[in-house]
């Protein structure tokens, strides 16, 4: 047993009753030296940060072995093998960084992730992520039964290890990082918070990712929260992290900063807590140290003067309304769909009540799909199975549109374009 | 018949949309796809070479981890029988490193690869290869 220190929830709880966001990034390097010097230069920050170590894509699949070997013949990974470290090294790298005002977060994208768990327990950082659909559906083809399974030993571990207060936040809100309408996201990352509750964790986080509009986003932010407390426990045990756009980024500077400071507008205005951001560099490569801390900086400068009412933003109460009915609607037929929870999320997703489009895993039903207007409000284009009602199918629904791979590439580089083009152009290419 | 083309990633990668846009791509230029979804492990891929017996075989990853894996993919796929003069392309982000990439493309098409692809501009060089895969299927049928 770890005495929890509950840091991680604590910290974010508290900036926010300060009106601060908490910015956090996505680092990850499998060098230790690295990964501790980016801890570092995060927690130097002037800003509220927390800090990130994020996986390598060896370690999130399981392969162990090849993350070893990597390590062994100094390789560069996409993130840090926490398992292939040994316990005292992971606990060397946080040592002395790690505090009550610089929590540490490990991210990682496994399905099944058991000995990501066991290693980040035994390290004593007590936040992870992730959830059963969401680092299943769109990271691979192992069966949500599985990840079911494994995410349940993941949960059940994590809460005994920090004594309930060890924080989770589900990624449920960020599946396939674009493309998808937020009713479906928002179900999701409550469906996972209910399953970290029936497995005895009394501290998490809800997600949402950026979308291709602003007013929809807020929008959402705030469906997301009237649903928390309808069906979450006390808002004291949860908070809401909002993600910078994850899709195709924009390639210029400004057009890069512009949507990040706007993802940081977005946030404060929707009432999320927390943010993860991403960096100017993201279209191009893996981001440094220093790509990361600019972002973190740029993003919570942009964040302050953001505090206004989102009410008063035309069109958010009714987008709110929309989505709000929306996903309720599809939580409604999760918690009506069989006798446990887990029953449930196999049952509406094996009948196509639930359908994430565009998603390749085989437990997906694939009858649905998404599309953008002019705009960049995003809409069901094809509802397959799910038995919306009419009334809401109507304002849900646009049909119309041919799918190509011109389309497709067009929507997925809806924010690409619309930040660059308005970037300076002798300045487009950095 | 149209042609069969397999489209798969490393067993790393779990990245989807390169490969739901690749896939209409393929559709496009007459093919009919079978994609293999993210992560595939080199057996399931075996696998379904020896079954489905494709024309191309397309490996579309992201992950900057193609320059390792992508290696032993090939060297696999190379020691089945059926395998043996069947077009196998590599295309996304092919390591971590940018700059590095175009380095990787080479030693890729070395272990086997009919082309390696290290950036998106290569979509039209990509297209002319699959029309000629198709008239090649088309003759040879």
């Amino acid at each position: 047993m770890y005495t929890s220190p509950g840091w991680f929830h604590r910290f974010v709880k508290e900036q926010a009753s300060h009106k601060r966001l908490v910015v956090q990034p996505r680092m990850g390097f499998s060098d230790h030296a690295e990964m501790r010097r980016g801890l570092q230069a995060v927690k130097q920050l002037n800003a509220p940060t927390v800090g990130t170590i994020t996986l390598d894509s060896f370690t999130r699949n399981g392969d162990f072995a090849s993350a070893a070997r990597a390590v062994a013949k100094g390789l560069p990974l996409n993130g840090y093998p926490i398992v292939s470290h040994t316990c005292e090294e992971n606990q060397a790298l946080i040592a002395g960084l790690r505090a009550p005002d610089f929590p540490v977060q490990v991210r990682h994208g496994s399905p099944l992730p058991v000995e990501v768990f066991k290693a980040t327990i035994a390290a004593g950082i007590d936040a992870i992520e992730g959830g059963p659909i969401s680092y299943c559906f769109p990271y691979g083809r192992i069966p949500l039964s599985s990840c079911l399974d494994a995410w349940r030993i993941s949960n059940r571990l994590f809460a005994g290890a920090f004594d309930g207060q060890g924080h989770i936040e589900s990624f449920g809100g960020c599946m396939m990082g674009q493309l998808c309408p937020p009713s479906i996201l928002i179900a999701i990352t409550i469906a996972e918070a209910l399953f970290m509750i029936d497995n005895g964790i009394r501290s998490y986080s809800l997600s949402l990712a950026q979308g291709t509009h602003s007013t929809q986003d807020v929008a959402a932010l705030l469906a997301l929260r009237q649903l928390g407390r309808k069906y979450l426990g006390p808002e004291h045990q949860w908070h809401i992290v909002f993600y910078t756009f994850m899709g195709k980024f924009p390639q210029s500077y400004e057009g890069a900063v512009a949507i990040m400071e706007e993802s940081a507008r977005i946030a404060v205005q929707g009432g999320a807590e927390r943010l993860i951001v991403k960096t100017v560099k993201e279209a191009h490569q893996i981001p440094t140290i220093e790509d990361n801390i600019n972002a973190l900086d740029c993003s919570s400068q942009a964040s302050i003067a953001a505090y206004t009412d989102p009410l008063a933003r035309p069109g958010v109460a009714a987008w709110m309304e929309q989505i709000r009915e929306e996903a309720d609607f599809l939580i409604d037929l999760l918690l009506n769909k069989a006798a446990t929870l887990e029953k449930s999320m196999a049952g509406v997703f094996g009948q196509g009540y639930w359908d994430v489009p565009y998603c390749l895993h085989p437990d997906n039903k694939r009858m649905t799909t998404a599309q953008l207007d002019d705009q960049g409000f995003i809409y069901w284009g094809d509802t397959g199975c799910i038995p919306f009602p009419r009334h809401i199918k109507t304002n849900a629904v646009r049909k119309g549109m041919q799918l190509s791979s011109g389309r497709l590439l067009q929507m997925l580089s809806f924010n690409q374009q619309k930040y660059d083009s308005a970037a300076q152009p002798a300045l487009t290419h950095i | 018949m149209k042609p069969i083309a397999l489209l798969t990633t490393i067993p790393s990668d779990s990245h989807n949309w390169n490969l739901v846009y690749i896939q209409l791509f393929l559709e496009e230029h007459g093919f009919t796809v079978v994609n293999m979804g993210p992560s595939v492990p080199f057996s399931l891929l075996l696998e379904k070479c020896r079954q489905l017996e494709p024309s191309v075989v397309i490996v579309s990853t992201i992950n900057g981890h193609g320059y390792i894996e992508g290696k032993e993919l090939i060297r696999q796929l190379k020691e089945l029988e059926c395998m043996k003069d069947i077009p196998v392309f590599i295309g996304g982000k092919l390591s971590t490193d940018a700059n590095m990439s175009s380095l990787y493309a080479v030693e890729l098409e070395e272990a086997g690869y009919r082309k390696a692809y290290d950036s998106r501009e290569d979509m039209t060089e990509f297209s002319r290869r699959l029309e000629e895969i198709l008239l090649q299927t088309a003759v040879s049928r």
